[in-house]
C-alpha cells in the first residue's frame, strides 16, 4: 500500500482509538447496568460530573489518579439518584436518567466557573512501548503510530473489556448480575437482593461514566469547560444498541465512532473528493447517536423490539416482589 | 434492607451536594474587608488570593470584593482586567463569608435547568439586563460578554446588572426577552444572532425599553439597535504571527479551524489569509470546517488532522483552546479566540488571541441611554473604537514568548493604523484579491462594501427585513488566495 493513504488510514485509526475510549467507558458503564434491568438515561449528567471531579481534584491534589478515582465516585453517587427512583420508588427511569442529565450539567455548570480558567492541571501519563517500533514491517509505520505512544486510559480501555465481558459472563456475580436483568422474579427465588444487586451496578455504571468523564478532563481534551463533553453521553446510550449489550461490540462501536468523527475532516484535505457530500456525511454521522437513542427510548415500550435486538429482558422495568410476570 | 439503602443513598446525595455547593447567604452590596492590601511588584492576584484565602481560585472574591469598594470609595483600585494589577494598588481581602457567596456564583441572577427566574430590578438605579446564549464559563463568547458587563459594575455609578444563561434561541428568547422588559429593565443586551428577531419583537412591545442585539444587521428607529464589530482586523493580525511562525518553522503552513460556512466566518478565515500572506507570501492555508461553535473533541481533531497534514501553527474560530495545547502538545504553537484570556496557562504555545472587549461599548450605550441622548445604530464597531484587541500587542500587554521577534515591529505598525482608522476592512479587502484557484475576485482598486463584507444578498436581507442596506455584488463566498488549492466551502444546508 502507497504510504501516503496508509498514513491516512492510521491516523484515522488513531483518532478513533484516542477519541473513542471515553466513550468505551461510558457505554461499558451503561452496559453492566443496563444488564441489571436498569435503564440510566443520565450518561452525558454522569460523564460531566466525572470530568468536574476528576479535573478539580486532579489540580486540588496534584495527583491525576486521585482525580480519576474522585471523578468515578462522583458519577456512581450521582448514579445512584436513577437507581433510588429507577430501583426503590419504581419510578419512570427514562424520566428520572433525563432528570438526571439536567442535574449533572446543572451542577457541574454552576461549581465548575472557578476551574474554566485553569489549564494546568496534572494530566493522566502517556505510556511510550519503544518495542512497538521495532516489530519487523508494520512496526515503525503502524504500530508505532497506532500504540508506541498513547494516554494510558487507551490500555486501561484495552484491560477493562475482557475484565467487563469475563466478570458479566464468567463469573458467578456475573450471573446474579444478568438474573437481575433477565428474571427478577426468579433471581429474588433464589435468594438473590434484586434491589442490592441493581443498585450496585447502577453504581458501577455511574462510576464507569464518570470514569470516561475525568479521561476527557484529563487525558484526551484536558481541560474543564462548561458542558465539555458536548453529546458523548447520549453517543454511549446509543452505542449500547449497536452493541446488543456485549462489550467487545462496544469496542467497535466506540472505536468506530471515534474514527467516524475524524473521517470527514481528513477528507476535507483530499483534493479529487467532492466536498459537497461531506457536510451531509458529517451530518449523518452526528444524528446517528440521536436516532440510536431514539431507537432505545422506542424499543423500552416494545417487548417484540427488544427481543430483536437482545435487550436484557427486564431492563426498565422496575422490580415489585410477588407481581405477576416480574 | 430496600428502605436501608434508598435512606443511604439519600443521605449520600444530600451530603455531596453539600459539601460540593457553597452557601448563597449573604447579599452580595454587603462588602466587609477583612483587611486591606497595597500590591507589591510581582504580585498578582491569585497569589495574593492564595496567601489569605489558602487557594489560587479564591481570587475573583478579591476581585469583587475591590471593585464593589471602588464603587463607594475611590481609595480602593478598579481592577477592569484580574489578570492585571498595579504596584500600588489597595486591594480588599473581604471576609470568608463574602468570598464563599462571590465563588458561589450565580448570586445576581439564579437559573435553573428547569424553569428560567427573571432577576429583579433595584429601584432608583439603571438597570441593566443581558441575555446569554451559553454559560459564563465558557471561556469564550459568553464569558467574553460577561466580561463586558463587569466593565459596566466596575465602571459605571449607580447601575445594576443582571444576566440569564443559556437561553435557548426562538421562542424561549422571546419570552425572556419579553419578562425582562416587563419586570422595568432599563436597556437589554441579547446577545446571539438567533435573538435578533424575539429581540425586535418585544422592542415594537416595550418603547420605552432599549434593546441592543449583537452579532445581527436589524435596529428600528426609536428603542432597538444592534452592534457587532470587525473582527476580520484582529484575525488579520492573528494571520500574520501566524505566517511568520510557519515560516520560521520551515513548515509555511498554518491550519485554521472554522466553525460554519457562514459569511462572518468565511471573512474571518479570508482575512487570516490575507495577514499571513503579507508576512510569509509562501505560506498555505489549510482549513477544517467542523459545524459546531463548540465540541472540544472535534475542535482537537481538527486540530490534529491539520498538524498531521504538516501545518505547525493552528488558528481556531471556535470556542475552546483546545486547538492551542494540541499544538502546543506537539511542540508547535496555535491562536485562541473570543476572550482576553483564553490562553490563560497556554501562554508557552501560544501566539495571541483576537478578543472582543465589550465593556467600553456597552458603557457608551447604558450612559446614552440614561442621558436620553441614544439613538439606535446599525453600529459596527473596529479596532479603533476599542471593541476589539488581539492579546500581546494592546496597551499594557507583552507579545507571548513564541512571538516571533522578527514580526512584532510590523504587527504593532498594523495594529496602530488599525488604531488610527487608517487601515480597517475596506482597505483590507480591497482588490486585486483572487481566490484560492486564481479567479480574480475582488478587481484592482475596488473596495469590498459593507454589505459584501457581510455577504448580504437580497434574499438574506428580504428573510430577516432588514433595511437600510444594498444587496452585496462581490458576496463573500470565496476563499482568498494563500488557502490550499484543495479548500472549499462547503454549502451550509
Amino acid at each position: 500500500m502507497e504510504l501516503a493513504s496508509l498514513v491516512f488510514i492510521v491516523n484515522i485509526i488513531g483518532a478513533g482509538l484516542r477519541t473513542g475510549t471515553p466513550l468505551l467507558f461510558a457505554t461499558l458503564g451503561e452496559i453492566i447496568t443496563e444488564r441489571s434491568g436498569v435503564l440510566n438515561l443520565g450518561v452525558e449528567g454522569m460523564m460531566l460530573a466525572g470530568a468536574l471531579a476528576g479535573f478539580a481534584v486532579s489540580y486540588g491534589t496534584g495527583n491525576p489518579w486521585f482525580g480519576v478515582m474522585a471523578g468515578m465516585l462522583a458519577g456512581g453517587t450521582l448514579s445512584l439518584l436513577n437507581g433510588l427512583v429507577a430501583i426503590t420508588l419504581r419510578g419512570d427511569q427514562v424520566v428520572s436518567g433525563l432528570a438526571l442529565t439536567f442535574v449533572g450539567r446543572g451542577l457541574t455548570s454552576v461549581l465548575g466557573v472557578a476551574y474554566v480558567q485553569i489549564r494546568e492541571v496534572p494530566r493522566l501519563p502517556t505510556v511510550r512501548l519503544p518495542f512497538m517500533y521495532d516489530v519487523p514491517l508494520i512496526g515503525p509505520n503502524i504500530l508505532w503510530p497506532l500504540f508506541g505512544e498513547q494516554n494510558i486510559v487507551l490500555y486501561l480501555g484495552f484491560l477493562l473489556v475482557p475484565a467487563v465481558w469475563f466478570w458479566v459472563e464468567r463469573t458467578r456475580p456475573g450471573l446474579h448480575l444478568r438474573a437481575v436483568g433477565e428474571k427478577p422474579a426468579a433471581a429474588d427465588a433464589v435468594g438473590i437482593n434484586v434491589a442490592a444487586q441493581r443498585y450496585l451496578y447502577v453504581f458501577v455504571g455511574g462510576a464507569f461514566a464518570g470514569l470516561a468523564g475525568a479521561s476527557l478532563s484529563l487525558a484526551i481534551t484536558p481541560l474543564w469547560i462548561d458542558d465539555m463533553t458536548a453529546g458523548q453521553g447520549w453517543i454511549a446510550v446509543g452505542l449500547v444498541i449497536f452493541a446488543g449489550w456485549n462489550p467487545w461490540r462496544a469496542v467497535l462501536g466506540a472505536y468506530i465512532f471515534g474514527a467516524l468523527r475524524r473521517l470527514p475532516l481528513d477528507l476535507q484535505a483530499v483534493g479529487w473528493l467532492p466536498f459537497a457530500s461531506n457536510p451531509i456525511l458529517g451530518v449523518w454521522l452526528e444524528m446517528i447517536p440521536y436516532l440510536f437513542t431514539i431507537v432505545a427510548l422506542i424499543f423500552s415500550s416494545r417487548e417484540a423490539i427488544r427481543k430483536r435486538l437482545g435487550a436484557p429482558a427486564a431492563l426498565g422495568i422496575p422490580y415489585i416482589r410477588g407481581e405477576r410476570g416480574a | 434492607m430496600k428502605k436501608v439503602v434508598s435512606v443511604l443513598s439519600i443521605i449520600t446525595l444530600l451530603a455531596l451536594i453539600l459539601t460540593l455547593a457553597p452557601a448563597n447567604v449573604l447579599a452580595q452590596d454587603e462588602v466587609t474587608c477583612e483587611s486591606d492590601v497595597v500590591v507589591q511588584a510581582d504580585d498578582w492576584l491569585s497569589k495574593i488570593a492564595d496567601k489569605f484565602f489558602g487557594d489560587v481560585l479564591t481570587f475573583p472574591a478579591i476581585f469583587e470584593a475591590t471593585n464593589a469598594k471602588a464603587a463607594a470609595d475611590d481609595s480602593y483600585a478598579t481592577i477592569a482586567d484580574a489578570n492585571l494589577i498595579e504596584p500600588g494598588w489597595k486591594l480588599c481581602i473581604p471576609t470568608a463569608e463574602y468570598a464563599q457567596v462571590i465563588l458561589g456564583v450565580g448570586v445576581e441572577a439564579p437559573t435553573s435547568a428547569e424553569s428560567i427566574q427573571i432577576p429583579t430590578i433595584v429601584e432608583g438605579m439603571t438597570n441593566v439586563a443581558f441575555v446569554y446564549v451559553g454559560h459564563i464559563g465558557d471561556g469564550g463568547w459568553t464569558y467574553a460578554h460577561n466580561e463586558g458587563r463587569r466593565y459596566l459594575e466596575a465602571n459605571l455609578e449607580n447601575v445594576n446588572t443582571a444576566y440569564l444563561e443559556s437561553v435557548p434561541e426562538g421562542a424561549d428568547a422571546e419570552r425572556v426577552i419579553r419578562n425582562l422588559a416587563r419586570q422595568g429593565f432599563d436597556v437589554i443586551f441579547t446577545t446571539s444572532f438567533g435573538y435578533m428577531d424575539p429581540t425586535g419583537v418585544v422592542a415594537e412591545e416595550f418603547p420605552d425599553t432599549a434593546f441592543v442585539h449583537i452579532s445581527g444587521q436589524k435596529k428600528n428607529a426609536t428603542n432597538f439597535g444592534n452592534v457587532f464589530g470587525a473582527m476580520e482586523e484582529m484575525k488579520y493580525m492573528a494571520g500574520m504571527v501566524a505566517g511568520a511562525k510557519a515560516a520560521e518553522d520551515g513548515s509555511n503552513r498554518v491550519g485554521i479551524i472554522a466553525p460554519f460556512p457562514i459569511a462572518e466566518v468565511i471573512r474571518l478565515s479570508n482575512a487570516a489569509a490575507l495577514g499571513m500572506r503579507r508576512t510569509c507570501p509562501d505560506c498555505v492555508m489549510d482549513i477544517r470546517w467542523i459545524f459546531t461553535w463548540f465540541d472540544p473533541v472535534k475542535e482537537r481533531e481538527a486540530a490534529e488532522s491539520m498538524l498531521d497534514a504538516g501545518a505547525t501553527v493552528i488558528i481556531t474560530g471556535a470556542d475552546t483552546p483546545g486547538p492551542v495545547q494540541a499544538a502546543g502538545e506537539r511542540g508547535f504553537t496555535g491562536l485562541a479566540y473570543d476572550s482576553s484570556n483564553a490562553c490563560l496557562g497556554l501562554e508557552a504555545v501560544c501566539l495571541g488571541v483576537p478578543y472582543w472587549n465589550w465593556g467600553p461599548i456597552y458603557a457608551d450605550i447604558v450612559n446614552g441611554v440614561r442621558d436620553g441622548t441614544w439613538v439606535p445604530e446599525d453600529y459596527y464597531g473596529s479596532t479603533a473604537d476599542g471593541l476589539l484587541g488581539f492579546y500581546g500587542f494592546m496597551e499594557c500587554q507583552e507579545p507571548y514568548p513564541s512571538v516571533p521577534a522578527s514580526v512584532i515591529p510590523e504587527m504593532q505598525d498594523v495594529l496602530g493604523q488599525m488604531q488610527a482608522g487608517t487601515f480597517n476592512r475596506f482597505t483590507m479587502f480591497t482588490g486585486p484579491i483572487n481566490d484560492n484557484q486564481g479567479n480574480e475576485v475582488i478587481p484592482a482598486g475596488v473596495s469590498l462594501s459593507q454589505s459584501d463584507l457581510e455577504g448580504l444578498s437580497e434574499g438574506y436581507m428580504s428573510a430577516f427585513s432588514i433595511e437600510g442596506r444594498e444587496p452585496c455584488t462581490i458576496c463573500m463566498g470565496y476563499l482568498v488566495e494563500g488557502f490550499d488549492s484543495t479548500a472549499e466551502i462547503p454549502p451550509l444546508n
